[in-house]
């Protein structure tokens, strides 16, 4: 089974947040893999454990992205594909989506899979516009995929604790959802072997689809203030003192 | 083009609680583009739903129907919806942001080219020669973007569960709804619903007393719609859709697991995030929550780990729980984590990293190392109760 995994690299999730001087976007940071897409990586390794075949992840990006690709490697994918782009920042997800889905076609996946959503952006689209656009069935928030003489059966996640399963044809392109399996780390021997690993790079430029966005980021702000929280400051015992005090007598909760 | 399309989900015949937060959000861009709003529900039997919402003052209400529509699929909904919409010319689509929508409208959005603009906060008014704002939460809410739909097409929109307020919904008459809760006061606009399931009835006040809502995202504003003398006409639309389109066999729903707890009634909650490290640091969040005589609950990451039961997870993926008190430890309060505690009467944060978006929902905060925090904190209790 040759399976794709679309992976993004994204901002750490403890790392500060500036806000650069565009005001459309946040200054450069440490980076990381997107824990959704890791889960995916994770699914697409298992399943090539038990069926054979090549894992490719792929991501879109500048230069930095090839260390997020490399990482994948080292957990164990079999080779890479970078697309490189310095705007991805202004593409829409139909512009990423297009990116993606031109650099998959040609490799005639049986299974493209990513995580759900990403950690910075948040948009839970680009999977589902891929399937769109490569004209293949789709499932979100999957937590398991099983192969089947014909296709695949998956276990999706509906809302409020319910589950149902669903059955696909192959090709397909799921979004897998957090917590299906337990991610694994990169091995030394890993490491070691992704570097010899291949990675493909295709520039934007290549690909020649649309680029022109019809939804636009004008500019991010930090969030307001819901409530006006009181915080509670000194030492621990200072603060949970406080803290008690006001549950007791302002909140009367306790 | 013209007019708005809002598209409603039901749940078991009822219109979902999210679907009413839909339309108000529908009525609040129809009344700052001066455009007119219809609704659709889709599905095989949409007879009571579309009854439901054919009390509200719409330009009219349609019913999808199709045979092939139910079970959901998304290959079933983007057809007919996509149909519709050719036949309706709408400017915006308005859904609610479900699963169920996640699955399918990105598509649907790119069917016609098009993005959708999904899980929006908060819609502001347009400016001079150019068309509103919509805010949508990034970095996991530690930053809010504000979009524009600069397309040529139909403007895709889906909206993030309590941000609009079902309250303020115009109706043809002036109470269809019976309200068997008692005067509603600003929380009940907050407190999501706690069956989780459909059945919501939005009450119909006056502008004071929804307008005095503490927190939400923002508070949404009255449509100017005069109230029609009579409920909106309800028309039927047939789709065309052969079986062969139909690419995925979806099965029935089912639990997972066995349910121990009842975190959607409980009256206080301790919640642990991911600051807490390791399995081996849970027992220390359960002695707080048992000298607060509350259940103990976890985000999403503390779940996916095993380090909790997910039957205790609050969230989008997890429980919707409104307790008087919801102590969260280490979370750092990503929006998935957020839509599940933010009915809660009282909110309290004890986080080491003072920009936590955790702090923005929470009425009190402790900026520390939890590891330090909570037994001071367990001592304190058990010092006040004693």
């Amino acid at each position: 089974m040759k399976i794709v995994v679309a992976i993004k690299q994204v901002p750490e999730r403890d790392a500060q947040v500036r806000i650069d001087s565009t005001a459309k976007w946040i200054e450069e940071t440490e980076y990381a893999l997107n824990e959704p897409d890791a889960y995916a990586l994770e699914e697409a390794l298992q399943l090539k454990e038990h069926h054979g075949g090549e894992v490719i992840v792929i991501s879109a990006g500048p230069e930095r992205v090839g260390a997020t690709l490399r990482e994948a490697l080292a957990k164990g994918a079999d080779r890479g594909l970078h697309i490189h782009c310095d705007d991805l920042g202004l593409r829409d997800a139909l512009g990423v989506a297009r990116l993606l889905a031109a650099a998959i076609q040609p490799e005639n996946p049986d299974l493209i899979l990513t995580g759900l959503q990403s950690e910075d952006l948040g948009l839970g689209q680009t999977g589902v516009i891929v399937a769109e656009l490569l004209g293949l069935p789709h499932a979100t928030l999957i937590l398991h995929v099983e192969k089947t003489e014909t296709g695949f059966t998956v276990k999706r996640e509906l809302e409020e604790g319910w589950f149902q399963t669903v059955e696909l044809p192959t090709p397909a392109l799921f979004t897998i959802q957090s917590g299906g399996n337990k991610l694994r780390y990169a091995t030394l021997m890993g490491i070691k072997r992704a570097k010899t690993k291949e990675v493909r790079s295709v520039t934007a430029a290549e690909l020649a689809v649309d680029a022109a966005p019809v939804v636009v980021l004008e500019r991010v702000t930090l969030p307001r203030k819901q409530k006006s929280t009181q915080m509670l400051p000194g030492t621990a015992k200072e603060a949970t003192a406080a803290l008690v005090e006001k549950l007791n007598f302002e909140a009367r909760l306790l | 083009m013209s007019g708005i399309l809002v598209v409603i989900e039901d749940r078991a015949g009822r219109v979902s609680r999210i679907g009413w937060e839909a339309l108000a959000a529908g009525q609040q861009l129809a009344a700052q583009l001066d455009l007119p709003v219809s609704a659709a529900v889709v599905g095989l039997e949409t007879e009571s739903p579309a009854a439901e919402i054919a009390a509200y003052s719409l330009a009219k209400v349609i019913r999808v129907e199709h045979p092939l529509l139910t079970p959901y699929t998304a290959d079933g909904f983007i057809l007919a919806l996509h149909q519709l919409i050719e036949k309706e010319r709408p400017a915006q689509v308005v859904f609610p942001h479900t699963y169920q929508v996640r699955d399918y409208a990105p598509a649907l959005a790119a069917r016609f080219g098009q993005v959708l603009i999904g899980d929006i906060v908060a819609i502001s008014a347009a400016a001079e020669n150019a068309g509103p704002v919509f805010t949508r939460q990034l970095l996991q809410g530690r930053l809010n973007g504000a979009y524009r739909h600069t397309g040529s097409g139909p403007c895709f929109l889906s909206v993030q569960a309590g941000a609009f307020h079902a309250e303020v919904l115009q109706t043809a008459d002036s109470h269809p709804c019976s309200d068997p809760a008692p005067a509603a006061s600003s929380k009940a606009v907050e407190k999501l619903n706690p069956e989780g399931g459909g059945g919501f009835n939005p009450r119909i006040k006056p502008i004071a007393s929804t307008r005095a809502g503490r927190g939400g995202f923002q508070p949404t504003h009255l449509s100017p719609e005069v109230p029609a003398s009579a409920p909106t006409t309800v028309s039927v639309f047939t789709p065309t859709i052969d079986p062969a389109q139909i690419r995925t066999r979806p099965g029935e729903p089912f639990r997972g697991g066995t349910q121990t707890v009842d975190l959607a009634s409980a009256q206080r909650i301790v919640s642990v995030g991911r600051g807490i490290k390791d399995a081996a640091n849970i027992p220390l969040v359960q002695e707080l929550a048992t000298a607060l005589g509350a259940e103990l609950a976890a985000s999403r990451p503390i779940c996916d780990s095993g380090w909790l039961p997910i039957e205790r997870q609050v969230g989008s993926s997890g429980h919707t729980v409104s307790p008087k008190l919801y102590l969260a430890v280490g979370i750092s309060g990503a929006i998935q984590h957020l839509v599940g505690m933010k009915g809660s009467q009282c909110v309290v944060a004890i986080n080491k990293d003072p920009d936590a978006p955790i702090f923005e929902v929470a009425d009190y905060g402790i900026v520390g190392d939890l590891f330090e925090v909570v037994p001071a904190l367990i001592a304190a209790v058990k010092a006040a109760k004693r």
